[in-house]
């Protein structure tokens, strides 16, 4: 199968799987213990003041024609408008996606390398003290949840040292981008051990292995035998796993941005699904169900790409 | 820091926006004498996707405060919650109560034009037009819209659909904001109030300046920016690492471990929140006044202002309303009596029975007072079970369902409180308190001109429900939020009251 017709063909079969993920939020949201009428009326929820809420939301209609009538809209990328504050969803999905794609290309641009780097060390030098060094930090690294992590360091740098803003409250993230330091170093502790565990693991692989001592009996140079035949095929294993990990930056963090207050996807998210305002959550599953579609596929395409011997059948 | 503790506020997530309650000194802070200029940073809890800057949609405390800076209303509650005239110089009722004729002051709309007597209607058709949902709608329902109108540019007459003595009580109503005739988009929201508009991000921040001609004086503060952290955590670690000067609604956890430090400075609004439980007198098993009584006495009201509120609070004495206009201070305090409860316990036939106690983490605290109220029950008989539901539809599901649950309000005055939940007719009568004469009592209150013999109702009808109301009302909280020491100014009135979150009195030292 030529690389463009297995490309169409996941294409297709993305398109069905994010159909169904909407589907699927729509109705799951749907169940849900009370409507966008019950959150707003809060702890006032007179049923008189409930109806009416609900009649000017229009929840008052089927549930099968509401969805009908947003999925109608969505061929046209009308994500239709919040019910609780009338604004177009369209809106709140572009606020959050600048902050949440800022924070996961950032955090990629520094994972990739730093994870490869240290990997690479590892396995070059696999046994010796700094193999060990490594894997011990790693583990332990790994072992710890960001938002434990989030704490410490915000009350370490933040607020005892006061040498990194501690939160990113109010804060143009471009303008000032000593707000972002502490939170990519959070995103970052545990995929770059993830990461550098595979790639250290898949070039110990290579590096044993029948083709690599072929390139050295053929006299090609060390370097060369490392790092354009071992690495490619080391790396393999390690693109899947920056798929999830991108995948899961483009989600929204939502501990790291609560900690650090950054109005990414995953806070308007948490915000939506607790007002009940189902446009909103369905516009979210829209673009994480299409990342995350396009972000395997792209990685399946890359590990194909590095080692065509792998298996890429979906 | 786990997320289903973020607090919003709103009435969305019913964590009490509705309101706090308050005696208070109305006094405030520590640093020295007032400045002007500068901008003041104040943090809050936000919606995003529910955030409005249209003051009448206003839910969520930031959503208060911001609208309290920008608008103002006819009147609004004071230090004992009471009604105080604002746009309103004066009201005057006529000798039935029906007809209440009030004078504008003399203030302007940020956009220079005057504020006339046809906003005051216009803004008062638009909050109770009956295609939409105004918070305020209710409180203004019992206005004659037809049979009211503007004597000059500064006098409105207001007829009422029946005689109505606290009629300034709807005036304060919450968000009752008097807007420029004709306004329905508020993307730049032109008031009366304090400060004007500058710019808005939904979910991130508000700026705003300094109104100059503000008719009660030009605010100190040149700037005032809300922004918006969800997190009580990260509020606190904002304000520690100074990047906003005040952060709104800390927990009484915060504020003891911060009260020592030079860094933040902690301020406490007193009765800023009712904390009860709420028990349906209309089915079994609280149906038994004996039963009620039984519960209020096994209630360990100290214990529980000591381990759920961390000591940030004051213990209650079954009534709303602490320090407040009309409290009925004079009945005796209730103290835990775990020998007459039993008592009571096995007179209505409850010794053995197993009672649901419905919470949820709507608002804070109210999952670990229940905790500590079914252990407090132990030993008495009667075994209380707590069953925690759905936070987001808590209020409307404990309304209907259940027989005891969590309840939590924050300030409004006594009559309010009577009507929105003590009355036959009452939208959110959670206890189903419903009875003739008690109803009859609120119309004495409310349609006579007698202040002794609105006196004498108000205290009939607390002196009812203390003895077998359906609220079981533990204590008070304490309001509290943080800020810099150099800011001054800071009113500590409960929550929900005029001088509450209110920036222009407040100045950088």
């Amino acid at each position: 199968m030529s690389l463009a017709s297995y490309t169409a063909r996941r294409a297709a079969l993305g398109l069905v799987q994010v159909l169904a993920v909407v589907t699927l939020v729509f109705f799951l949201v749907e169940a849900l213990p009370g409507d966008a009428a019950v959150a707003l009326a809060g702890d006032n929820p007179d049923p008189a003041r409930i109806a009416q809420i609900r009649a000017a939301m229009g929840l008052d209609r089927p549930t099968f024609e509401r969805f009908a009538q947003w999925l109608v809209g969505l061929p046209q990328l009308d994500f239709g408008v919040s019910l609780v504050s009338g604004r177009p969803v369209a809106d709140f999905l572009f606020s959050g996606i600048g902050p949440t794609v800022a924070l996961a290309a950032l955090t990629l641009v520094l994972l990739v390398p730093i994870s490869v780097l240290v990997g690479v060390l590892a396995a070059l030098r696999e046994g010796s003290l700094l193999d060990r060094a490594l894997t011990s930090i790693t583990v332990a690294l790994h072992s710890i949840p960001e938002f434990a992590l989030a704490v410490v360091l915000i009350a370490v740098f933040g607020v005892q040292l006061a040498w990194l803003p501690p939160t990113a409250v109010g804060a143009d993230l471009f303008a000032q981008p000593a707000v972002l330091v502490l939170p990519l170093v959070v995103l970052l502790a545990r995929p770059i051990c993830s990461i550098s565990r595979l790639v250290r693991a898949g070039m110990v692989d290579a590096l044993a292995s029948d083709y690599v001592r072929h390139a050295r009996r053929l006299g090609i140079g060390e370097t060369r035998v490392r790092f354009a035949h071992a690495l490619p095929n080391a790396l393999a294993p390690a693109v899947q796993q920056v798929a999830r990990t991108t995948d899961w930056l483009l989600g929204g963090v939502i501990v790291v941005e609560a900690v650090f207050v950054i109005p990414g996807l995953g806070t308007v998210l948490v915000d939506s699904v607790a007002a009940r305002d189902l446009p909103v959550v369905q516009g979210l599953a829209v673009v994480f169900a299409v990342t995350t579609v396009a972000v395997n596929l792209l990685a399946d395409l890359v590990a194909f790409r590095l080692a065509p011997r792998a298996e890429v059948v979906a | 820091m786990s997320l289903n503790r973020r607090g919003f506020l709103g009435l969305t997530s019913g964590l009490a926006v509705v309101t706090l309650a308050g005696c208070g000194s109305g006094a405030t802070s520590a640093s020295s004498t007032p400045r002007t200029g500068g901008r003041l940073r104040a943090a809050f809890a936000g919606g995003g996707a529910k955030e409005v800057l249209d003051p009448h949609l206003a839910n969520l405390f930031v959503e208060a405060a911001r609208s309290k800076a920008m608008f103002d209303k006819l009147a609004d509650l004071g230090n004992d919650v009471s009604p105080q005239p604002r746009l309103a110089e004066k009201w005057e009722p006529d000798a039935d109560l029906t007809r209440w004729r009030i004078s504008l002051r003399q203030a302007t709309f940020h956009d220079g034009r005057p504020v006339r007597a046809q906003d005051v209607l216009a803004s008062y058709a638009r909050i109770l037009d009956p295609n939409r949902a105004f918070r305020a709608k209710s409180s203004l329902a019992l206005i004659d819209l037809a049979n009211s109108r503007a004597v000059d540019d500064r006098t409105v007459e207001f007829a009422l659909k029946r005689p109505f003595g606290e009629f300034p009580n709807a005036l304060a109503a919450f968000g009752a904001y008097i807007v420029p005739e004709g306004a329905d988009d508020f993307t730049k929201p032109v008031g009366s109030g304090a400060f004007s508009f500058v710019s808005f991000e939904p979910g991130r921040s508000v700026l705003l300046k300094r109104n100059p001609d503000y008719w009660e004086g030009a605010p100190l503060l040149d700037e005032l920016e809300f922004v918006i952290a969800n997190e009580e955590s990260a509020r606190t670690n904002a304000l520690l690492g100074g990047q906003v000067e005040y952060a709104h609604d800390l927990t009484p956890t915060t504020a003891r471990s911060n009260a020592s430090g030079d860094r933040m400075t902690i301020h406490r609004s007193p009765n800023s929140a009712v904390q009860a439980f709420a028990m349906k007198v209309d089915r079994a098993p609280f149906d038994n006044r004996d039963l009620r009584e039984a519960m209020f006495l096994l209630a360990d009201r100290p214990q529980l202002v000591e381990s759920v509120l961390a000591g940030s609070g004051q213990v209650g004495n079954d009534l709303f309303g602490k320090d407040y206009q009309h409290y009925a201070g004079d009945l005796p305090q209730r103290q835990r009596d775990l020998d007459k409860a039993k008592f009571l316990i096995r007179k209505a036939g409850a010794e053995g029975l197993t009672v649901k106690l419905d919470t949820s983490t709507a608002a804070a605290g109210m999952v670990e007072a229940a905790t500590v109220f079914a252990d407090q029950a132990k030993g008495s008989g009667l075994t209380i079970e707590v069953v925690q539901g759905n936070k987001d539809s808590y209020w409307a599901d404990t309304l209907k369902n259940g027989s005891l649950s969590s309840f939590r309000s924050g300030a409004m005055p006594i009559e309010t409180h009577v009507a929105q939940r003590l009355l036959s007719g009452s939208g959110t009568n959670v206890t189903k308190w419903a009875r003739p004469e008690f109803d009859a009592l609120y119309e004495k209150a409310v349609s006579t001109s007698d202040p002794a013999a609105r006196t004498e109702a108000y205290r009939e009808m607390q002196r009812v429900l203390h003895a077998e109301g359906g609220y079981l009302m533990w204590g008070f909280a304490d309001w509290i939020v943080g800020a810099k020491p150099n800011v001054g100014g800071i009113s500590t009135a409960p929550a929900n009251t005029l001088d509450w979150a209110r920036f222009d009195k407040v100045w950088l030292g």
